[in-house]
């Protein structure tokens, strides 16, 4: 959302024609880099960011003075060891951290693009940052990497790009958006739209912000990327602050005042219509239908090994879902490797401190480099 | 192990695609990976033990043999390895029917429950055998299905199931087996290996 801090990005001239049929040129992609590249540029590592992430995967985020969104992941001496890997992250199109999008000022008004701008899909988000990789002329990148909506951009980085990544890490996600994920984005949509303050999606133009809209989404939202159990063991039915019910409607219960905080700070620091423009991207996406409903064919022409990873509480995108992209590598005769990660964290597993997945995730990738190199040689 | 893990090695041709069943720790994994092909796959139904192979750069996939080999396509591997294994499925006749679609040949390795020392136990003893390679008690053995040389060699041919080569294994003792010491070996090896093909 904050406009003014200077992210690095570069200007993409070359046209992208979206999926919806229109172009964009001249627009700018924001990235962030963490570590170095070495001489045989054989180290690079893409990470695609979730729904609500951004480029800053690692350090501190220079926008909200947190830590990077994937802390526990990227860094020095973390699974992914920038001592070792050169680690690239863009914000996707349609985001709000610098990339092209609806918080995109359009030159010619001086205003926000708003609700003008157009319709992006995750294909598109892709071949928008496979310009990045084109410009930092790296030929083939060791990894791709994400989870959630950034697994969801593996999958169709591979698709789109077969020979350009060696290794492809898909992480708690899908191939197709199911109904019940189609359902809640559309929940929280509904909660933007329904603020006053939305406009048509031109609330910049009258200073406003629909931020009670984007906080309600984003407290639904947050409940899908957590576990029964994880919930109920945090918070149980413990009060906040006080020692009996109130009879009121003012947060009694620690939960509600999570997500109320959760919702609060999720306002100032992303933008409510770039948070319609990425969910809708999700709900198109359905990698199977981009190959006449075979997912298999969406890798048949690569030789990139893949990696997928599930966690066991996961019910926004559960384990039967990344199995079906397991299933579908094998039978191509794919390169596959597959595990379901045990944690109570629910969706929200890859984020956190999970040590199972941390070590497994570190121990796989630094292995899978070595191999790799070693049969260079 | 060791003597295992050569007699199923000399089984595989060089540079050949192979599918370890059950590939536990990855150890044969890595011996196969080291040894004779670059090109394996394992698939194991503990989360751990499929972690640890992972950690090792081994590309295992979680699964289950009787739900989960029915992924991959017909005659997908040119060996798929089977070891020690079978007694523990539910339904080993289903494995053994999933193996052979999958893969070209099939190598299965079966603890023999007709060894002497195990037959002993029953006999004198009175109680379940417990021996070295057969480390469990009744009442928590992973082994459901345990059965004998002769029952697996018998078990191919009423199946018709080709029997390319069987090999018994006492200690580090290998020799072939046929149909004329079949009663002999199925009484004085601890291991069967058998290569097999549908």
């Amino acid at each position: 959302m904050n406009k003014n801090i200077d992210t690095k990005k570069i200007i993409i001239s070359n046209p992208l024609k979206l999926d919806c049929g229109k172009e964009i040129n001249n627009f700018p992609i924001a990235y962030e880099t963490y570590g170095e590249l070495n001489s045989e540029k054989s180290n690079a590592i893409l990470v695609f960011h979730a729904l609500t992430g951004d480029q800053y995967v690692s350090g501190k985020n220079p926008i909200t003075n947190k830590d990077g969104w994937w802390s526990y992941v990227v860094g020095e001496n973390k699974p992914i060891d920038t001592n070792k890997f050169f680690v690239i992250c863009a914000n996707v199109i349609g985001g709000c951290m610098g990339s092209y999008g609806p918080s995109t000022i359009n030159e010619s008004t001086g205003k926000q693009i708003g609700t003008d701008f157009p319709i992006i899909t995750i294909n598109d988000m892709v071949n928008a940052q496979y310009e990045l990789i084109k410009y930092l002329e790296i030929e083939k990148l060791f990894a791709v990497v994400g989870g959630s909506m950034g697994g969801m951009q593996v999958l169709q980085f591979v698709a789109n790009f077969p020979d350009k990544a060696k290794l492809a890490i898909p992480i708690a996600c899908t191939s197709s958006h199911s109904a019940q994920n189609i359902a809640f984005n559309e929940l929280g949509r509904q909660a933007i739209m329904a603020d006053s303050k939305w406009e048509n999606g031109f609330y910049s133009d009258y200073k406003l912000n629909p931020d009670k809209g984007l906080a309600v989404a984003r407290m639904a939202a947050h409940i899908t990327y957590l576990s029964e159990k994880g919930l109920q063991e945090k918070f149980g039915r413990k009060l906040q602050d006080r020692d009996s019910l109130r009879y009121g409607f003012e947060a009694d219960f620690q939960i509600e005042s999570y997500l109320r905080y959760q919702g609060s700070v999720f306002v100032d620091r992303f933008d409510a219509n770039s948070y319609l423009y990425i969910t809708r991207a999700m709900d198109y996406f359905d990698l199977s239908k981009q190959y006449k409903g075979n997912l298999s064919d969406a890798f048949k022409e690569t030789k990139t090994k893949f990696f997928v990873i599930s966690f066991t509480s996961d019910w926004l995108y559960p384990t039967s879902e990344n199995r079906e992209i397991v299933i579908a590598l094998n039978s191509i005769g794919a390169d596959v490797g597959f595990v379901e990660i045990e944690s109570d964290k629910g969706h929200d597993s890859f984020l956190l401190d999970v040590p199972s997945f941390l070590k497994t995730l570190g121990d796989y990738i630094n292995s899978t480099y070595k191999v790799i190199n070693e049969r260079r040689i | 192990m060791k003597e295992e893990f050569n007699i199923i090695s000399n089984l595989i041709e060089e540079n050949t695609r192979v599918l370890d069943v059950g590939c536990g720790n990855g150890d044969l994994m890595k011996f196969l990976q080291e040894n004779k092909t670059k090109d394996i796959r394992g698939l194991e139904i503990s989360k751990e033990k499929v972690q640890n192979c992972l950690s090792k750069g081994l590309t295992v996939i979680e699964g289950n043999a009787e739900s989960d080999l029915k992924q991959f396509p017909k005659s997908s591997f040119d060996y798929v390895i089977l070891s020690q294994t079978l007694q523990a499925f539910l339904n080993p006749e289903l494995v053994i029917n999933e193996l052979l679609k999958v893969g070209k040949k099939v190598i299965v390795t079966i603890p023999n429950f007709g060894y002497w020392r195990v037959r002993l136990q029953l006999l004198f003893k009175g109680t379940m055998p417990v021996t070295e390679n057969l480390p469990h008690e009744w009442y928590n053995t992973p082994n459901l299905h345990m059965c004998t040389i002769k029952d697996f060699y018998n078990f191919c041919s009423s199946k018709n199931i080709k029997i390319f080569k069987s090999i018994a294994l006492k200690k580090s003792r290998i020799s072939e087996i046929n149909k004329s010491n079949l009663n002999y070996k199925n009484l004085d090896s601890h291991l069967g290996i058998f290569l097999i093909e549908s």
